[in-house]
């Protein structure tokens, strides 16, 4: 745990992306770097590539163009398993937790990479299987403590309300300990009170694990308050990069987003 | 009283039977979300592989002895099934991550005309049979309540512990250790389970092995009792109604639908059957799949799929 909260280096850096989904220019062009222990915010108005860009990050999607550098290693390429692999870990705007299981299994799942007993070990629950569940379970019930949702840790998922499959669609992401977290509108659908606590645990994430965070989000006013820098993509390009003061003086974007939509 | 006990004993051992069959259903439904038309094809695949290894492992060992040429076949028909679940995956399924359901529904059908032939080109499309010694003659027990006892098949009652051992097992694996639940995931969200590092060409083959030995189970047990022939492959069309109505997500499901089915079946057959002249064992458990499909689609455990709107 970090006590101190000092920004690094660039961690991240994305140079040049072009993404295409036939005809349609879903980004253009588009360079930008992510410091370690930083908030970094991506925001345009709708349709403007921020899903697009958090998906080329993540390995949903294959760029046509450009390259990812990610702790002094280039990806060309990135896919799904590479990524998590590296040590980015990422939310979904439509929470995609695994309905059918607890809460806790849920979060368990986050540590998948991290279990190195084989089948046949699992299979006999033999000593290194068994210890190793248990670490891992001491790691998971920390992070249940953390997101303050110990009353629900046996619940199916599926039965939650909205707010809560947030956090724990959070707290799955986190059980990976990742180095950067990618956080798709982890505030959208959400009442003021929900928001808050959802701010919180951001900050509290990037504050005392020290997880440098990158986040897409609509809601203008809270973007502001938590980000260190934020990025501005409209149509797929970048016009604006900053700090929130910067951008928010940024006369294109303020015609692109704040003017058009405020 | 003694017969009603003798036929609801018969219906139970039929419809474990039949369980060890929707097992294989549910087991790749969950982990993949395929509906798995090629089940019934890999029963008969296994129990081609079983019967026709047995057959030859003497001549080629030179060792006459049943138990060894059984054992030897047994271990030799598990790795052609680990073979052909490591193929599908990398021929088929690896090719169709994050399509429809109806895609992969499809393909799994082409699987099953595939395993169907190339079974029957590599061993035979003869009758064939499986002997593992399971014994044949019928017992009566609970002689001193009932007059005459009550008329129970050992190889039926053999088999039924064998299925219930090995659901037994798989649902401990399933709930229990780190790669279960890495398959409850895949099962549930693809694209996440990606998102968290699980690999999913890994977990897919993992599970069509596990599907693929349950299979060879299915069809040593049902090879000995109908012998092995094309035939086979459509004991998979019986285990439908059971996974319908036990839900195709939950192996204790596959079970108790089993069990209801085959219960259903016999009860219905010997008491309703001269009212109607016969014939209902065929029809019973379709009906009773069509009837739970309208008013209780998931089944009976199966897990209710809610769409937000």
């Amino acid at each position: 745990m970090m006590g101190e909260r000092v920004i690094g280096d660039v961690i991240l850096d994305l140079r040049n992306i072009s993404l295409a989904f036939g005809g349609v220019k879903a980004l253009t062009e588009i360079s930008f770097d992510v410091r370690e222990h930083e908030i970094r915010a991506i925001i345009g108005p709708n349709g403007a590539g921020k899903s697009s860009m958090l998906n080329v990050i993540s390995g949903v999607y294959r760029p046509q163009q450009g390259e990812i550098v990610f702790h002094g290693e280039h990806f060309a390429r990135m896919n799904s398993y590479k990524a998590a692999k590296a040590g980015i870990a990422r939310t979904f705007q439509n929470i995609a937790l695994f309905k059918g299981m607890s809460v806790l299994d849920n979060i368990m799942t986050g540590r998948t990479l991290m279990m190195k007993a084989n089948l046949l070990q699992q299979a006999f629950w033999w000593g290194p299987a068994r210890r190793e569940e248990l670490a891992h379970r001491a790691k998971v019930e920390e992070i249940i403590d953390f997101l303050e949702i110990q009353h629900i840790r046996k619940t199916p998922v599926g039965r939650l309300p909205y707010g809560l499959q947030k956090r724990v669609d959070l707290g799955r992401a986190l059980a990976m300990e990742p180095r950067i977290l990618l956080l798709d509108e982890p505030m959208a659908g959400m009442n003021v009170e929900e928001k808050q606590d959802m701010s919180r645990f951001i900050l509290d994430v990037n504050d005392q694990m020290g997880t440098t965070i990158v986040l897409i989000e609509h809601d203008m006013g809270v973007v502001m308050d938590i980000s260190d820098r934020v990025v501005v993509l409209d149509y797929g390009k970048k016009i604006g990069d900053g700090s929130p003061d910067a951008v928010r003086a940024n006369p294109e974007v303020i015609q692109a987003y704040l003017g058009a939509s405020h | 009283m003694a017969f009603f006990l003798e036929t609801l004993i018969g219906g139970l051992m039929a419809g474990m039977l039949y369980s060890l069959v929707a097992i294989g259903f549910v087991l790749i439904f969950k982990a993949s979300g395929v509906f798995n038309f090629a089940q019934g094809a890999m029963v008969l695949f296994a129990a081609l592989a079983m019967a026709r290894f047995s057959e030859w492992v003497p001549g080629w060992t030179g060792v006459s002895s049943p138990l060894f040429a059984n054992s030897v076949a047994f271990v030799l028909a598990g790795i052609m099934m680990f073979v052909v679940a490591w193929l599908i995956e990398r021929l088929v399924l690896r090719h169709l991550v994050n399509q429809e359901g109806a895609t992969l529904l499809m393909a799994t059908l082409g699987i099953a005309y595939l395993l169907e032939g190339i079974g029957q080109g590599i061993f035979g499309n003869d009758i064939y049979k499986i002997d593992v010694g399971m014994p044949k003659e019928p017992v009566f027990v609970l002689q001193n309540v009932f007059e005459g006892g009550i008329l129970i098949n050992k190889e039926d009652f053999i088999a039924a512990l064998i299925a219930a051992l090995l659901v037994g097992a798989l649902t401990l694996f399933f709930q229990k250790t780190a790669t279960g639940r890495a398959l409850r995931a895949v099962a549930d969200d693809h694209q996440a389970a990606q998102s968290i590092g699980i690999p999913l060409n890994r977990i897919w083959v993992i599970v069509w092995c596990v599907a693929g030995v349950t299979a060879l189970v299915a069809g040593i047990i049902w090879g000995s009792k109908l012998g092995v022939q094309f035939s086979l492959a459509t004991v998979a069309m019986r285990a439908l109604p059971v996974v319908i109505l036990g839900g195709l997500t939950s192996v204790p499901g596959a079970i108790v639908g089993g069990l209801i089915i085959g219960v259903g079946e016999k009860l219905s057959e010997v008491f309703l059957g001269p009212y109607v002249g016969g014939g209902i064992e065929i029809w019973f458990a379709y009906m009773l799949a069509l009837v739970f499909l309208m008013f209780r689609p998931q089944g009976l455990f199966g897990e209710k799929i809610i769409d937000r709107v």
